[in-house]
């Protein structure tokens, strides 16, 4: 018996408490909420770079992580509509139910972009709150930045002289990275391009860079033949600079335009993580940015 | 400013009407009083005017502020499906189903019928046939609860009750409780909807132990562990309406179950799943209708203890967990259900079966077991195949000395086994269609039957996320 019991707690090691115990949905926030929690927090991102945010199983171990969670960071706008909701309500866990405390939605804060005037599944996936991708904006990191610390001073007052300080620290140093990023940035203004799917609208936004088409017909549906070609027809017209895609994204659709139409593939990380480089929040804008210029050299 | 005008016209056309052999002087008043009216009416219409044009611009302004609000709404209630209202979600399915035999005929040798047999199970009809079509209605009631609601609209015309329940949203410490009508969170199949199935129909082995699916009517609590590892604990207690329960006039608890779920992740592209549970019912009078050895139609009811235990599993697999292109999926179940108590059988009419009206009672005891296992592969984007083996074993029953085995051919020992493959296209994750052949000898020794299936699942509206 007492042997079964070893085994038990080898198997169902409980972490060590004290930290705040936060939940993220997908990488960008993971790192925001470390960046501002150093060791006062302990940090569980549900997804990774590689996986379609759009297209995640409620699995067994989201609803064991999420049960112990002090917070919930999610993106909103309908993202993670496909898999938060049964992983909320099977934790038993009352913090983190939409409209408590333990429940923070980034998406609230910024402006949103892309915002669909008709609803109808005919147009594809669209979010009824608008385009949900609203981390390729680093302004937009800096927004719900601001909000999330709040929200964790408000969860853990203990800590909140160590995350405010944090939080300065990370502010300034990206107020300094931005200005770095738009002057590097300069020359993408007004560049024409071409994506796999409308995750990028507000970097472009940000740079003022140009989407002329997509390679997915319709947000969220797969690129099909004829469409793909329809949008090579139309690259003698736009003459896109160059063909954008995430590292989830299949490899397929870029290469097939890029070999038809003389485009130049640049795979962006998309979040942290998504390439070798991207190891955290200001090295996935250095990267993005470094990524984007080199078409133009 | 429309009725004043044709008013004004209309006035002004009884009032040329008049006799013409009016004196000039009354003519020159009448003049007058024409003019007179025609200014009157000219100012009107112009203030009206300008009123419209007033009320044009302040709607606008209006409309722009609402707009404005009904964003700044929206953006504040996001997550939510549609203010107050709640969500709600239509399952549209339907086959082309065509079978060597035919279904009225179907039945399972060496298994009790279980119940009256839904759309969900085998063939029910040959040739085009909707399947059920399912509405589900469901949102938070306040910030403790949330209510579900699934109507399942049968080929028949009749409008059945699926799940009707409400659920806990913030008990805390890792407990959930339901209480209403719901599935029962037994196995792994059993509590995800006939749409999210990966084969047109139920395995055979929950055709024969709880009727395709078990349904609780009572309540429900629920356990997860605060572990890193994923551990699940439930209790149901309910009404026994549902196989393999039946008929029992009592108060309290007339169906019991328990369950235990654990799961986990295997790097980024593994996840899975294993379980136990164990149902436990005393069916009062739990009857179908046979034929004896003869042919004479026959009533036989159960009386006594049903115990069923579930074991079940399941493995996803995806690139990096990246289930867009590819992935795969493996899952099994075993069923053994063991029944002991007293079996009455009695003519229907006035055939003399089964010791006439007064019937026959014996004991009985049986022990019955079944599993199936099934993979399915999503070999690239929009297109599955699977494929599903089924397996049963119904044991021979004991029966005490009064019973012979002639008078429940029925019940006369069979291991059914069947065969499946399905090929899916999924233009989105709404719309399936769905191509499935099966070989199946649940009939009996020599039945076998042939079915193919041609079948559409689409659901639209809200439609809440899957589980896992």
């Amino acid at each position: 018996m007492k042997r079964l019991l070893l085994v038990l707690l080898a198997v169902f090691a409980i972490p060590a408490a004290a930290a705040l115990k936060v939940f993220a949905t997908v990488p960008e926030w993971g790192a925001l909420a470390q960046e501002i929690g150093g060791d006062q927090v302990q940090v569980f991102t549900a997804t990774t770079a590689l996986q379609d945010p759009h297209r995640i199983d409620a699995r067994p171990s989201l609803i064991a992580r999420a049960r112990s969670a002090d917070l919930l960071i999610a993106t909103g706008a309908e993202l993670e509509v496909g898999w938060l909701p049964p992983v909320q309500r099977e934790s038993g866990n009352s913090r983190i139910q939409s409209g408590q405390a333990g429940y923070f939605e980034a998406a609230q804060y910024v402006a949103m972009l892309d915002i669909p005037a008709r609803l109808d599944r005919a147009d594809g996936d669209v979010h009824a709150g608008g385009n949900p991708h609203i981390q390729t904006d680093p302004r937009n990191i800096l927004k719900v930045g601001e909000a999330l610390v709040q929200r964790m001073k408000q969860i853990d007052p203990a800590a909140a002289v160590g995350y405010d300080s944090r939080w300065r620290a990370f502010s300034e140093r990206w107020r300094a990275s931005l200005a770095r990023w738009e002057k590097a940035g300069a020359p993408l203004k007004g560049v024409p391009v071409i994506t796999q799917h409308k995750a990028w609208a507000y970097l472009f936004d940000w740079l003022g860079m140009r989407e002329v088409g997509t390679l997915e017909p319709k947000p969220g549906v797969e690129p099909t033949v004829a469409h793909l070609s329809q949008v090579r027809d139309q690259t003698t017209r736009s003459r896109p600079r160059m063909v954008i895609r995430a590292t989830y994204n299949s490899a397929r659709p870029a290469e097939w335009l890029s070999a038809e139409a003389k485009l130049p593939i640049v795979v962006l990380p998309f979040t942290v993580g998504g390439t070798p480089e991207a190891k955290d929040l200001t090295a996935l804008f250095d990267d993005t940015v470094a990524r984007l210029l080199k078409p133009l050299k | 400013m429309k009725n004043a005008s044709v008013a004004a016209l209309a006035a002004l056309g009884v009032l040329a009407s008049f006799p013409v052999s009016a004196g000039d002087a009354d003519l020159k008043t009448l003049r007058e009083e024409i003019a007179q009216m025609k200014n009157a009416y000219e100012q009107r219409i112009g203030a009206l005017e300008k009123r419209l044009v007033q009320a044009e611009s302040t709607s606008t302004q209006a409309k722009a502020a609402a707009d404005k609000a009904a964003t700044q709404t929206a953006r504040a209630g996001e997550g939510k499906a549609n203010a107050f209202n709640p969500e709600i979600g239509l399952n549209l399915q339907g086959a082309l189903t065509r079978t060597t035999r035919d279904p009225a005929t179907w039945t399972m040798q060496g298994f009790v019928p279980p119940g009256e047999p839904d759309e969900i199970g085998p063939p029910r009809r040959r040739g085009f046939t909707a399947q059920e079509t399912e509405l589900t209605v469901s949102a938070n009631v306040d910030p403790n609860f949330r209510g579900y609601l699934n109507l399942a609209l049968t080929p028949g015309n009749a409008v059945e009750l699926e799940e009707a329940y409400f659920q806990t949203l913030g008990l805390g410490a890792g407990f959930t409780m339901k209480g209403g009508r719901f599935l029962s969170g037994i196995g792994y199949q059993n509590e995800i909807h006939p749409h999210a199935w990966d084969f047109a129909d139920a395995p055979l082995a929950y055709t024969a132990f709880v009727g395709n699916k078990l349904t609780t009517e009572g309540m429900q609590v629920k356990w997860v562990a605060p572990t890193e590892t994923f551990l699940e604990l439930g209790f149901e207690g309910g009404r026994d309406n549902s196989f393999p329960g039946g008929a029992r006039n009592k108060s309290g608890t007339g169906i019991g179950t328990a369950f235990a779920h654990i799961g986990g992740d295997v790097g980024a592209s593994n996840t899975w799943r294993a379980g136990l549970s164990y149902i436990a019912t005393r069916p009062g009078a739990r009857s179908y209708d046979g034929v004896d050895a003869a042919g004479q139609a026959t009533t036989v009811s159960f009386a006594g203890n049903s115990r069923t235990v579930v074991a079940d599993f399941v493995w996803k697999w995806a690139p990096s967990g990246n289930a867009t292109e590819r992935n795969f999926k493996l899952q099994g179940e075993y069923f053994r259900r063991t029944e002991d108590g007293s079996l009455k059988c009695a003519e229907r009419d006035t055939s003399g079966a089964c010791g006439a009206a007064a019937g026959i009672t014996d004991s009985y005891r049986s022990a019955q077991s079944g599993y199936y296992l099934q993979g399915v592969y999503q070999f690239m984007p929009h297109w599955r195949a699977g494929y599903r083996y089924d397996r049963l074993d119904s044991g021979t029953p004991s029966f005490g000395p009064t019973l012979v085995a002639t008078d429940l051919p029925q019940l006369a020992s069979w291991k059914p086994t069947r065969n499946t493959v399905m090929l899916d296209y999924a233009t989105s994750e709404f719309a399936r269609l769905r191509f499935q052949f099966a070989r199946d000898t649940s009939r009996g020794p020599g039945l076998a039957d042939s079915q193919v299936w041609l079948q559409y699942v689409m659901s639209l509206g809200a439609h809440g996320a899957h589980k896992f």
